[in-house]
């Protein structure tokens, strides 16, 4: 049972989901918003396992005064800190709102601004040419960037830029995106037909 | 001269982009899902939310009334639904029926024990290799499934994988560092490292406080990763799964602290990033081959081989169509 009940309530829901997609019947399309409605409810009762892995974590570390411990006590007291705050002054007002967007909004839009410094350092290595790829690269990289700029403009780079993006480029996404789709469809039958099971564990 | 009349034109490979499109949604059955997104909000498949993008704005409502939802309505002529079946996803069905008996009959094939060649995989390969050389250090393994949530096909792939990583580390009694980014994901992963702890012959290596939740925060779980990187110095680090603007930063970082780096995301506009930035890189399809190519598993092979086998038959397909319009022969109509 404890093998076989996983694998048959996915072979289950996973026909349930896929013939749904196939068929306006209402009955089906119940069953489909019943299941995401399930979705919801198991998504937010994991929440406290979450957080009880997030406070255990943090708390062995503070405890023990392990590695950059002095970050774990920082991340224990923001968790208690912004619920605590939405609590006791409200979500839409008070310090809730002023750590939501003085503390956190800023920290994510650092965090967020320091990709084009990463950009720069992971280009510059490969746009190295030591190889006819990297040269290739190069090429069309400067090509394209130059012809997203007035000067491109000016020396009518912007038509093989756009060239470059519609022919090239589109087809090797399109390649990528049919072996993907492959893929899934072919994992998610593997799934439902209970043959891949690593995801259960491997005594499964 | 002739020869160059032959050519097409911009309107033929107008054509030729419908018809390859049109046949990528016959591939690509399980594709034309609704995603659900982590928020709850269902995202449309690819080509719906580029249809949406040239969809004219609705008008704006009269004072004092409530806008009108921007659904675009059917154009005239299009198939509508009726009884039990969506004849406008009829193409989609009949796609994934295929596709589905076309595995179905090579996981027959490698039960009945035919040997089946599966190409090398690079990033696949280099798996000991990373595992063996966070053993030589003395270091762990980082692992890190992605952004997605539990639901998406491409995180219950970098599970499957996670669970042949951790067997490996096992056999080598290497630490798996995993910070997740939800609740659910952080719990199988548990179960799948405990397990493959236990089958590589030890279990006491497995410590669930290993395999930990971070944030849902997408730069906040970036930069969970990251102090991670910095503090523990993980000498293999695995980014397989579905990663969104923060992948170059996670890469850059692995890269910057020496880490051998293997990474697989079926996410067309992060695996240039990887390229650059990590030693392996699995492209798209690869990511959804990991568990069979490092388990070689005789059934799951089989279904490796009847993707490949479907592959080919739709670059046939394309092919066929991409000469018939370049003779004009226009089939287009027969699809839509």
């Amino acid at each position: 049972m404890k093998r076989t009940g996983p694998v048959v309530f996915g072979f289950v829901i996973g026909m349930l989901m896929l013939i749904q997609h196939f068929t306006p019947d209402p009955w089906i399309n119940d069953r489909y918003n019943d299941v995401l409605d399930w979705k919801q409810i198991v998504f937010g009762t994991t929440l406290i396992l979450g957080v009880v892995s997030l406070v255990t974590h943090h708390g062995r570390k503070v405890a023990r005064r392990g590695g950059g411990w002095a970050y774990s006590l920082l991340t224990l007291a923001g968790l208690a800190a912004m619920p605590a705050a939405a609590l006791a002054f409200g979500s839409g007002r008070g310090p809730y709102l002023w750590m939501f967007d003085h503390v956190q909004a800023p920290m994510q839009a650092t965090m967020f601004a320091l990709l084009a410094f990463y950009v720069a350092s992971a280009s510059y290595r490969a746009f190295r040419a030591r190889t006819l790829h990297a040269a290739l690269l190069l090429t069309a990289g400067v090509v394209v960037m130059l012809g997203r700029v007035p000067l491109g403009e000016l020396i009518g780079l912007d038509h093989v830029s756009a060239w470059i993006l519609d022919f090239p480029n589109l087809a090797a996404k399109r390649g990528v995106m049919i072996g993907v789709g492959l893929g899934m469809t072919a994992t998610s039958i593997k799934i439902i037909t209970g043959i891949e099971r690593t995801y259960l564990g491997k005594g499964a | 001269m002739k020869c160059a009349r032959r050519l097409p034109g911009p309107e033929a490979l107008t054509r030729s982009a419908w018809t390859a499109a049109i046949l990528f949604a016959l591939a690509a059955g399980a594709g034309l899902l609704p995603r659900q997104s982590a928020a709850g909000v269902a995202e449309t498949d690819t080509l719906a939310r580029a249809a949406a993008r040239v969809q004219e704005p609705a008008a704006l409502p009269p004072p004092g009334e409530a806008p009108a939802l921007a659904v675009a309505p059917p154009p005239a002529g299009a198939p509508q639904s009726s009884g039990w079946l969506r004849r406008e996803r009829l193409p989609a069905a009949i796609a994934t029926l295929v596709l589905g008996a076309i595995i179905l009959f090579f996981i027959g094939r490698a039960r009945r024990g035919a040997d089946l060649y599966i190409r090398r995989i690079a990033g696949l390969e280099a798996v000991d290799e990373a595992v063996g050389r966070a053993t030589e250090m003395g270091r762990p393994i980082l692992y890190s499934a992605g952004l997605d949530p539990m639901e998406e096909v491409a995180t219950v792939a970098s599970i499957n994988i996670l669970g042949q990583v951790a067997r490996k580390a096992g056999q080598y009694e290497t630490r798996v560092i995993m910070p997740n980014r939800f609740a659910i994901v952080m719990t199988v992963a548990q179960e799948v490292v405990r397990e493959a702890y236990a089958a590589a012959g030890h279990p006491e290596l497995y410590d669930p406080d290993d395999i930990y939740y971070a944030t849902q925060s997408q730069f906040g779980y970036a930069g969970a990763v990251v102090g991670t990187m910095l503090r523990e110095r993980p000498a293999a680090n695995f980014f397989i799964g579905h990663f969104y603007a923060e992948s170059l930063m996670l890469a850059e970082m692995g890269n910057a602290t020496g880490a051998i780096q293997i990474a697989g995301t079926d996410s067309d506009s992060q695996l240039p990033f990887f390229i650059c930035a990590c030693d392996y890189t699995l492209i798209g399809e690869e990511l959804y081959a990991g568990s069979v190519y490092l388990s070689r598993e005789p059934l799951l092979l089989g279904a490796l081989k009847g993707q490949d086998i479907a592959k080919v038959i739709i670059l046939a397909i394309l092919l066929l169509g991409t000469l018939l319009l370049w003779i004009g022969v226009d089939l287009t109509h027969l699809l839509s």
